[in-house]
């Protein structure tokens, strides 16, 4: 069974690192999560994005927050991502699977993915 | 929503936005009803809005944006012959909200819980410095997380971070799996 001993354990842990606070990174990615949202798929989307990034060890550099209606909610699921001193990347209908990629490609890369954007879904 | 987990994080977030540094989630499970509950003690509401969050149609004199989450809910439980309420206070020391919602589970329209431990881990992710109570009643065994003492273990060790979350939901689904 789990413990609150293994809570200690993590805490300890964290000691050594800089603990990171939400909106701290260079990079946040903020998730739509209001009704919209939620029902066409954001929870998913969330959870992607906190296992990619953990996985591809950027917890440092990006952080990872929700928000409530971002207006378009036809387009939902809808990620932001906002990096100092570059424009705000808009991603629109989001997966999961897209999220990976994301995290990948962008987050990881640089590479901005020009089609999920909702620049590429408007045209 | 595909899944009443879904509902009850979209509630949820109504009531972290309504300031609560505590939300309740308490779901009661026999063999053939389930019951949502979700307490909060976030700012409440007066009559009027209660009357335009539960039905969208319901015009106020001021226009304001009411979303669709309460309605929801509210139909999801209704069209399994099951019940809706709801119970706001703005009093200045018990102000908070209630919503229950209760589910026929036998019913052709019931729609499953789905993955709740998502829905709390979800939660706590995106609110790290709020507090939440979860209680899964099963049948006379229970699934069963506060936030509280974790945060009383971790001290200022942010809830959200990653190794946390994994805690959280390896103890729910532990927890999930002995009832089982
Ligand atoms: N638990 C609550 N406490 C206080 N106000 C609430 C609560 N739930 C809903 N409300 C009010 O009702 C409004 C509409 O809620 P909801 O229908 O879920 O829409 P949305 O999530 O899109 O804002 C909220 O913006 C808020 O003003």
């Amino acid at each position: 069974m789990k413990s609150l001993a293994e809570l200690q354990a993590i805490k300890d842990k964290m000691k050594d690192k800089v603990v990171l606070r939400e909106g701290s990174g260079d990079i946040r990615v903020v998730v739509g999560m209001a009704t919209c949202g939620i029902a066409a798929g954001a929870r998913p989307v969330l959870n992607a994005f906190v296992e990619g990034v953990n996985a591809e060890g950027l917890s440092e550099k990006v952080s990872v927050s929700q928000t409530g209606c971002i207006g378009i909610c036809q387009f939902e699921p809808v990620v932001e991502v906002f990096e100092a001193g570059k424009e705000k990347v808009t991603y629109v209908k989001m997966t999961a699977e897209k999220a990976k990629e994301v995290v990948e490609k962008h987050l990881k890369g640089g590479n901005v993915i020009s089609e999920y954007t909702i620049a590429a879904s408007k045209l | 929503m595909k899944e009443l987990s879904l509902n009850i994080l979209d509630i949820t977030e109504n009531s972290v936005k309504a300031g609560a540094t505590l939300t309740e989630i308490l779901i009661d499970e026999t063999d053939n009803l389930l019951t949502i509950k979700i307490k909060d003690n976030g700012c409440g509401m007066n009559e009027e809005t209660v009357k335009s969050v539960v039905d969208p149609f319901y015009t106020t004199r001021t226009t304001r944006k009411v979303g669709l989450g309460v309605p929801l809910i509210k139909l999801a439980a209704e069209q399994t012959g099951g019940k809706f309420s709801i119970e706001s206070s703005v009093d200045e020391i018990n102000h908070g909200t209630l919503i229950t919602a209760e589910f026929v589970k036998g019913h052709i329209d019931f729609t499953p819980l789905g993955d709740i431990v998502s829905t709390i881990t979800t939660l706590i992710q995106g609110h790290p410095d709020t507090d939440f109570k979860f209680v899964h009643n099963k049948n006379g065994a229970a699934v069963s997380l506060m936030t509280t003492e974790i945060r009383d273990v971790l001290g200022d060790v942010p809830l959200n971070t990653y190794d946390v979350i994994k805690w959280i939901e390896d103890y729910l689904f532990e927890q999930y799996n002995e009832i089982h």
